[in-house]
């Protein structure tokens, strides 16, 4: 690989020059000796948020399961007679809009949790990610998260300052608010906002305000028609996902760098017209395919020891609904993507689609919680010792035992 | 129901509810705003914490010297390498040494100068912005923190119907761009509540204006200088100052007038001078000033009165008058009602105003106190916030960390760059002008952004009701309670119709 530090100052690249010129109190894994933990390792760890709600079930469709195609009806990819998914495992089949991620699964980088939740029941957004980065058991318990209280908890070894997080936003999240520093960047420029959010607008809009709805709907208009009628103003997900985890990626490759990222990509809440395999979610899941291969390469030799950890608030309903789409529902699926990861797998207590099997009658069934997986991420990848994961970093969670073997 | 009135209250008349804002006025939101005009709150843009446009002049002056001087050597010694610059700039150099003391002569300058680049960020390689660009974004950053610490914000809002009033354009050149928040400080905002000619005055006689509108360069023809050199009159300024500051475009006034205003106003200008001590100062210069008896709007001003201040007294004498004239009291009413109430304001509440003007020989403080309690003005009327309303609204609604350069850009796109509009008759704040659909997408970027950059710390459900009020629509509420995320529960806050019609 090239050397990073020789790497010229574009658009999107962040450069050591950059932190050492404006950012003060910086990680100092440099000097950290590499016999801290596990020999003369340099362990990365990203944590991608998805906002909205991702269905884990168009993401990862359990093809084997009998009810599968009848609960998703016109949406059921990889079902009998219907394509949009290459097959992982025989039960379980990952959507073709990730190809990338698919080739990580094949070499052993990407490992898929299925039926898996946090500890919040309940089908607010705000509430559920709240809980998922408080890392507590009940919304608005916590104001800080459970990756900034990771970071204080890291080993120091002799580091002379303290080691920080890197919030890939304009603001810091919740899951990385905390006592421990961190930085956050964004690419630069205006992004424009979501499709998603622009359509909810029009249809508030619509309903509420007809003169309003009228000047917006124009204006979407001529958006589309200056994009070239193919995509919309805020389409290029592809693109702009790209960028975030382009720029992520190389703020993470270098020596004296972050080790510790939260990423979000938002727009999952697939009300109407979900499209797993072109449509809405189909791109996104592509978005993000594109960002995870694009945050490898970045990455470079450190790819190695990365795990990455891909997650979102709670899953969608097990059928479809009247518009094509899926409405707020339970588990879903997680991804732990990185050289470091023991992948190749889909680890899923699978407990079935059958309507007594559903949770609430509705929802996929949490089988595995999601702490139980972070919390084996953490020891056996960032080697925090376990107490203090069951009380500091997810408190009361001395019950929900890490899972082992889930690093390389 | 109070609770309504005073979320309407903030909207209509201040600069838009913070959390908390609606229910601390509940009481009494007309009392609340009728308080803060009787006692108005202390804004931090005070002559003690801000340079003058005295001190600006100067600093912008040896700034464009020093990089004439730059660009000489640069000329004079090529090829040069990038290092060089330091040393056409060093310590020997006078023109170093003068760019120095004009940064100290204006406090809080240099901060911005030495401003350090975002975290994480590439380095800019562009040369630093000019001295005026910075003292621009400086006066921003000001009025940011203004528009976050202002109560119902009731008095910055007349600042702004001001200062727009009189519009500098500060897109014009570097001097009315570093110039253009001292005039706001020094013309509009100590005026606001006090007396129109007042206001009038010190807008006339600022650099700023008098460069925006060219009276800095008209000379009468048969001044001394004019008949030396052959220069002449710009009735830019004296037709503005009738056409938009004071009787308005059939304020009764004709061709001649306007004429006969130019040849009354030579001679104001301000001291360009960097070596004398009024340096950037208003003066009058007899040396530019048409001699003669001039008539104004049926008026005859002789010269050879004795003023008390010279020949500036000609124009001191017209200027009274046209702060007086009826016509004066009926345009301001006017544009005063659309600004605040609609864009087609009732006819009863512009007298209303009108007589109050009239009655207290423009007393402004009388004018805003007639406004607030006149109940047409609380009709529920659709007015639509323009960018710059619009920005300050959602900035205090979701307490968003926005700085200068953010906020510059979003109103950039918006187009309604502060103090920058493209014509003197500055901006318009009508529906019209501002409901388009271009800019409404870019709005919803715009709030995008904002909602990522929000400090507030309540769950969206209860920011609409801090910030709409019970006012807030089923559909807003089911749009906000729905939405996958809270940046985008915010961003529907404050593009809802509650939020976006005041």
């Amino acid at each position: 690989m090239t050397d990073r530090n020789s790497r010229s100052a574009g658009a999107l690249a962040p450069t050591r020059r950059v932190f050492l010129a404006s950012v003060g109190a910086f990680v100092a894994w440099a000097h950290m000796p590499r016999a801290a933990f596990a020999g003369t390792r340099d362990p990365r760890f990203v944590v991608v948020i998805l906002r909205g709600a991702m269905d884990g079930l168009a993401a990862v469709p359990p093809i084997g399961d009998p009810d599968y195609a009848k609960l998703r009806g016109d949406i059921a990819i990889g079902s009998p007679g219907m394509a949009g998914t290459v097959p992982l495992d025989g039960f379980f089949a990952l959507n073709d809009a990730m190809p990338k991620l698919k080739q990580l699964y094949g070499s052993g980088e990407a490992l898929i949790v299925h039926a898996v939740a946090t500890a919040y029941r309940d089908r607010s957004h705000f509430d559920g990610q709240d809980v998922l980065e408080s890392g507590l058991t009940q919304p608005g318990a916590s104001r800080d998260g459970w990756l900034n209280r990771a970071v204080t908890a890291l080993p120091r070894g002799e580091a002379v300052r303290p080691a920080s997080g890197l919030a890939v936003s304009p603001t810091v999240p919740l899951v990385l608010r905390g006592g421990a520093p961190v930085f956050t960047w964004m690419p630069d420029g205006l992004m424009p906002v979501g499709m998603d959010t622009s359509d909810r607008l029009a249809g508030l809009y619509d309903h509420a305000d007809p003169e309003l709805a009228r000047a917006f709907a124009a204006g979407r208009t001529i958006d589309r028609m200056a994009a070239g009628g193919t995509a919309v103003k805020g389409g290029d997900i592809t693109a702009s996902f790209r960028r975030i985890a382009i720029g992520a990626g190389r703020l993470l490759a270098e020596p004296d760098g972050p080790r510790i990222a939260a990423i979000s990509f938002d727009g999952w809440d697939t009300h109407a017209s979900e499209g797993p395999e072109n449509g809405q979610l189909g791109r996104r899941l592509g978005a993000l395919d594109g960002a995870l291969d694009a945050l490898k390469t970045e990455l470079g030799p450190a790819w190695a020891d990365t795990v990455v950890a891909v997650m979102t608030e709670f899953g969608r309903t097990a059928h479809v609904n009247g518009t094509d789409g899926t409405d707020h529902g339970t588990a879903t699926t997680a991804f732990l993507v990185g050289g470091a990861v023991k992948g190749g797998r889909v680890l899923a207590d699978w407990p079935g689609l059958a309507p007594d099997k559903l949770y609430q009658q509705r929802d996929l069934a949490p089988t595995t919680d999601l702490r139980a997986v972070l919390k084996g991420v953490l020891r056996d990848h960032l080697g925090i010792a376990e107490p203090v994961l069951a009380t500091d970093i997810f408190p009361g969670s001395i019950g929900i035992r890490p899972i082992a073997g889930l690093i390389a | 129901m109070t609770l309504e009135q005073a979320t309407f209250a903030l909207k209509r008349f201040g600069l838009g509810p913070r959390p908390g804002d609606a229910v601390r006025i509940a009481g009494d939101p007309r009392g609340a705003l009728l308080a803060e005009l009787a006692t108005p709150p202390p804004d931090n843009l005070g002559p003690e914490a801000s340079p003058d446009s005295t001190a600006i002049f100067l600093a912008i002056r040896a700034d464009q010297e020093a990089r004439r001087i730059r660009r000489a050597a640069d000329n004079a010694t090529q090829p040069m390498q990038s290092g060089s610059m330091a040393q056409a700039m060093g310590a020997g150099s006078p023109v170093a040494k003068a760019s120095g003391a004009g940064a100290a002569n204006g406090a809080g300058m240099a901060s911005v100068a030495t401003a350090a680049p975002m975290p994480g960020k590439p380095k800019d390689p562009k040369p630093a912005p000019s001295v005026s660009s910075q003292i621009y974004a400086d006066e921003i950053t000001r009025r940011i923190a203004a528009a976050h610490d202002a109560g119902t914000g009731v008095t910055e809002r007349l600042v702004q119907f001001w200062a727009n009033h009189f519009a500098v354009q500060s897109d014009k050149d570097e001097m009315v761009r570093g110039l253009a928040g001292s005039f706001e400080r020094e013309a509009i905002r100590p005026f606001v509540l006090g007396r129109f000619e007042d206001m009038l005055l010190a807008a006339t006689r600022h650099p700023a204006m008098l460069l925006s509108l060219d009276n800095a360069s008209s000379v009468g023809p048969d001044s001394p200088v004019g008949k030396k050199r052959g220069l002449g009159l710009n009735e830019n300024h004296a037709r503005e100052l009738m056409e938009l500051h004071t009787v308005g475009v059939s304020g009764g006034y004709s061709q001649a007038d306007v004429t006969s205003l130019a040849e009354v106003l030579t001679g104001w200008t301000f001291v360009r001078d960097r070596a004398r001590p009024s340096a950037g100062d208003f003066a009058f210069n007899p040396g530019l000033h048409e001699p003669g008896d001039k008539r104004v709007m049926g008026r005859t001003y002789r010269e050879d009165v004795v003023y008390a201040v010279g020949n500036e007294g000609q124009g001191l004498a017209v200027l009274h008058d046209l702060a007086t004239n009826p016509a004066t009291a009926r345009h301001l009413a006017f544009k005063l009602a659309r600004h605040f109430v609609a864009d087609d304001p009732p006819k009863p509440l512009v007298d209303r105003l009108t007589a109050t003007f009239t009655s207290t020989r423009g007393d402004l403080k009388a004018v805003g106190e007639t406004l607030l309690k006149s109940d047409e003005a609380w009709a529920p009327t659709r007015k639509f916030a323009t960018p710059q309303q619009f920005t300050i609204a959602a900035m205090r609604a979701l307490d968003a960390n926005i700085d200068a350069p953010m906020l510059m850009r979003a109103l950039g796109v918006l187009g309604q760059p502060i103090w920058a509009p493209i014509s003197p008759e500055g901006f318009h704040d009508d529906k019209a002008t501002w409901l388009a659909p271009d800019a409404m997408t870019s709005r919803l970027d715009v709030a995008d952004q904002f909602a990522q950059k929000a400090r507030v710390n309540l769950p969206p459900a209860e920011l609409v009701e801090a910030v709409l009020g019970p006012a807030a629509s089923a559909d807003t509420r089911q749009a906000v309670a729905r939405a996958e995320s809270e940046r985008q529960a915010l961003a529907l806050v404050v593009m809802s119709p509650e939020f976006l019609w005041r």
